[in-house]
């Protein structure tokens, strides 16, 4: 057993974890944050997605040891904020149906959409192509990350203070 | 309580028994719903399904599993449509497992909405007579110039109160007769038939949501569990010093094989599944004991074990298919005539399609807390279940532990996906031996190798099939043999026709027979039993049969209906030519069947019936030099009466179409001396977002009782892409997965 400091969802946080162990089991085991989901345990599925350092990362894989920077959950990723457009889409668009592979689906989406704010199907078929839905929700996975981009866009231009006058 | 309430409590207990749950009675809420309710304590119910605050909040307990299908909202959405609720209103929660309030709490063979659909209505129409007699006491006029809209009761003077208003006054009218209740003219209805989103999407979105997986309970371990690779062999010894000396290990230890807690008889009401041995590995968190798990050394006693193969079940199929024969099924007219006319021309044609996996995304685990018994406390055993009927738990428990049915609780919670496989509870049975033995609360685990070698798979099989068209190209003779598998000499569940195919029903120079081989491998209900690889058989040939005869396919599938006509009158099990003509008819309008297309695309037609539901589906295929294909575009028209919530419902059709694209281009189980070859995703693949068609879904809203949709959208998917491939190129392909034949989907 070894101890970490890991930094989660904008809190540091001490865990005693075997370094080998995969930061999923610490997240859901250790820290009981249970939104992120075992699917494959071999970086096949994205069931178990979160940002490291912003990216979308496979925590199944991913020994704590190997942990490089701050780490966000599903159960982070609105911050204080209620919810990231991406939560809001995913309810305005009946997204789930069993919803289990929904939190790692709205993390790749996420990590997308932070980089690219305009994505067309193409790269969202790329960005989304680590993350399984046996349910077969693509389709409004698509519709609500592009439904979420508008937002997306209109929020970070409100900041830049690009836009004047809206609300007007 | 009056007397003569009591009564009518005790009538309602015996119709519970025929009408699948129905209970008027108004009882408190229980320990149990009290603790859930949180801050709803208080509220009055009106029923055990209807609970309503003074503030005006409507709770509704939804009483089935929820696995994706959908039924958590659904359910509710009727009872509160009947009482003339807004759903802006209402609060749902899953209820507690019991069976005396409930009735059957299960989920499968599309068959909760029809299961269910009257009792809901009469649940909301109950609780809105209570809701008008209260009203009608307040404001001392007739009940018949009242009305419940938008959870106000409305006089016709415009006077009204809420429900929130009326609250505790309606909790002491009498409980109306059920069998006097009037219900809502469709027409005026305001929540059934709208989209509306499923309940739990908030908790889902923001990663809140409780599976099966999530459980935590205090004290708790966790545990993982061995088989041998070849079902049937049993643990002699393993490396247990080594196991028991790694970190975060607490025990190990072999669990012998148990077949009481009742034979695995794969129906879906009844799939309880005997306790395979293995090694259990009980620890501190779930990594280290799958850490552990792949340190074993396991020596096994497999003298018993499954030989199954798979390519020597395949060479086995082509020589039962040479020859004639089998069980004959039906056999209606001179088939052996017709094939042996000259002047007609034949076909025959051998299908194969593989066994499947159910891969839900949440792999198969279960919480089990074992309390032993001291004095009067008897043993207990709580227990966390994502199953789609939690509570063939208890008899489990019962018949494996004696631990009495009423001391086991069981908590049924939601799913990550389900598709048949969560109907058969072997892993509940590991971890209720596993906390049994350790005497504290183990959530065992399951790893995708673990879900993927111990699944209940989707049979395989063959049929062999023959034609003959006469000159005019009209069908003389069909004559179909089934080749398929059987346990213990007994077909497994989805092997053979089921009775609903259009050989078995419609068709008038139909021969069908049967022949089962055996297999040991465990077998049990995949999404459309039996309707999933038949469709494939059934649809491809009678594009076949069009093709041999010269003809269009939509005019020779719509001939094959025949007249218009319900195979066993008012039965909704069986086949309506009729409804089967119109959703083809609607399907190739949408579809603008026999449009211009590009080179290298086509389309392709297939309809199935099951279910009690009627679909028809178009398939726009595009195929590259290199045999990639993309399938550009589903049309699917569906009859399943009218819809509930017409956002589940197209969730329901597109999934439907995806998971059936998915299994037909590049999924097969295969076995090996006994051994499944398939361990993970990366040798069991699961389709991926780009390949996903546009899904163009179109309901038929026919005045038949509504029935369930988790199912009967997958069947006709498989044919309708075959039959698109074979319109582009020119291929017929018979076997599936389209990998193995040369067929990559992208």
């Amino acid at each position: 057993m070894s101890k970490y400091t890991l930094e989660i969802n904008g809190e540091k946080t001490d865990v005693d974890a075997s370094p080998e162990m995969p930061l999923l089991w610490v997240l859901r085991d250790k820290l009981k944050l249970t939104g992120t989901k075992f699917g494959c345990g071999i970086a096949q599925c994205g069931a178990c997605t979160v940002h490291i350092n912003g990216v979308a990362m496979r925590s199944c894989v991913l020994p704590v040891s190997a942990v490089s920077g701050p780490v966000t959950t599903i159960e982070g990723l609105a911050g204080n904020d209620g919810l990231h457009p991406l939560q809001s889409a995913w309810i305005e668009h009946d997204v789930p149906q069993c919803g289990y592979c929904q939190a790692g689906q709205i993390m790749s989406a996420a990590a997308l959409l932070s980089t690219n704010s305009q994505p067309n199907d193409d790269e969202i078929d790329k960005a989304m192509a680590g993350n399984y839905c046996r349910c077969g929700t693509y389709i409004r996975v698509r519709k609500a990350i592009h439904s979420a981009a508008l937002f997306y866009n209109a929020d970070t231009s409100a900041d830049q203070g690009l836009v004047e006058g809206v609300g007007e | 309580m009056k007397i003569s309430q009591i009564n009518r409590r005790n009538f309602l207990k015996v119709s519970a028994l025929t009408g699948g749950g129905l209970m008027l009675e108004m009882t408190l809420p229980s320990a149990l719903v009290a603790q859930e309710l949180g801050t709803l304590i208080g509220s009055k119910e009106l029923n055990v399904y209807v609970q309503i605050a003074s503030d005006g909040t409507i709770t509704i307990y939804s009483a089935n599993a929820e696995m994706g299908q959908g039924i958590k909202t659904s359910l509710p959405m009727i009872i509160a449509e009947e009482m003339g609720a807004k759903w802006e209103d209402v609060v749902v929660l899953q209820a507690p497992i019991d069976s005396s309030k409930f009735g059957l709490q299960g989920a499968g063979g599309s068959t909760t909405i029809p299961r269910s659909f009257d009792l809901m209505r009469k649940m909301g129409a109950s609780a809105r007579e209570m809701l008008v007699g209260a009203a009608s006491e307040s404001m001392e006029v007739k009940r018949q110039d009242l009305q419940a809209i938008d959870s106000r009761v409305v006089h016709i003077s415009g006077q009204s109160l809420s429900f929130g208003e009326l609250a505790a006054l309606a909790v002491r009218q009498p409980v109306p007769d059920p069998e006097n209740l009037s219900f809502k003219d469709p027409r005026s209805y305001t929540i059934i038939g709208t989209s509306v989103g499923s309940v739990d999407n908030l908790v889902i979105a923001t990663g809140k949501s409780q599976f099966g997986i999530d459980v935590d309970v205090p004290d708790m371990k966790y545990a993982s569990y061995t088989r041998c690779p070849r079902v049937g062999g049993v643990a002699l010894s393993f490396n247990e010093a080594e196991i028991k000396s790694l970190a975060g290990i607490r025990d190990a230890f072999i669990v012998a094989p148990d077949d009481s807690a009742g034979e695995a008889t794969m129906s879906f009401l009844k799939g309880l599944a005997v306790l395979r041995g293995g090694i259990a590995i009980v620890g501190d968190d779930t990594w280290s004991v799958f850490d552990a798990k792949s340190k074993l050394a396991v020596k096994w006693d497999d003298s018993n074990a499954s030989d199954d193969d798979w390519p020597e079940m395949i060479a086995e199929a082509k020589r039962i298919a040479k020859k004639d024969g089998g069980e004959i099924r039906l056999d209606n007219a001179s088939v052996a005539d017709a094939l042996a006319n000259a002047d007609n021309s034949t076909i025959e044609s051998f299908y194969q399609f593989p066994y499947v996996a159910h891969v839900c995304m949440e792999p198969m685990n279960c919480t089990a807390s074992y309390r032993k018994g001291s004095g009067a406390e008897p043993d207990a055993m709580d227990i966390w279940v994502p199953s789609q009927f939690p509570a063939q738990v208890k008899e489990i428990a019962e018949n494996m532990l004696g631990i009495k049915q009423e001391n086991v609780n069981v908590t049924g919670t939601r799913m990550g996906g389900g598709f048949g496989r969560r109907a058969v509870h072997d892993f509940a049975a590991e971890a209720m031996v596993i906390s049994h033995r350790v005497g504290m609360p183990v959530k065992l685990t399951w790893t995708r190798t673990d879900d993927i070698h111990n699944d209940f798979f989707r049979a395989g099989g063959f049929e062999n099939m023959k034609a003959a068209v006469d000159a005019n190209g009209k069908l003389q003779a069909w004559d179909q043999h089934y080749i398929g598998f059987a346990h213990k000499g007994k077909p497994v569940i989805g092997s053979g026709l089921q009775g609903n195919e259009l050989s078995m029903t419609a068709l008038s120079n139909a021969r069908v027979t049967q022949s089962m081989m055996p297999v040991n491998t465990p077998c049990g209900a995949w999404r459309a039993p039996g309707s999933n690889t038949n469709a494939f058989v059934e649809q491809s040939f009678i594009h076949e049969l069009s093709h041999l005869a010269g003809r269009d396919h939509l005019e020779f599938l719509l001939e094959m209906m025949g007249e218009r006509r319900w195979i066993s009158e008012g039965n909704v099990n069986a086949l309506n030519t009729g409804r089967a003509i119109d959703v083809i008819k609607l399907a190739a309008e949408k579809a603008d069947w026999g449009k211009t297309m590009p080179k290298g695309s086509a389309q392709g037609l297939s309809f199935y019936f099951c279910h009690a539901a009627h679909v028809a589906e178009i398939a726009e295929v595009s195929v590259d030099a290199d045999q990639n294909f993309h399938v550009d575009k589903v049309t699917v028209v569906v009859d399943v009466g009218p819809i509930i919530n017409m956002s589940g419902a197209m969730n329901q059709v597109q999934g439907s179409v995806i998971d059936g694209l998915s299994t037909m281009a590049m999924q097969q189980i295969t076995m090996k001396k006994g051994v499944i070859q398939q361990d993970n995703f990366d040798s069991y693949p699961v389709m991926r977002i780009a390949a996903t068609p546009e899904v163009d879904v179109h309901f038929i809203q026919s005045d038949n009782k509504p029935t369930g949709l988790g199912e009967p959208a997958l069947p006709p998917l498989a044919p309708a892409v075959t039959n698109a491939i074979f319109a582009a190129t020119g291929v017929r392909i018979r076997s599936m997965p389209l990998s193995d034949e040369g067929f990559n989907l992208v």
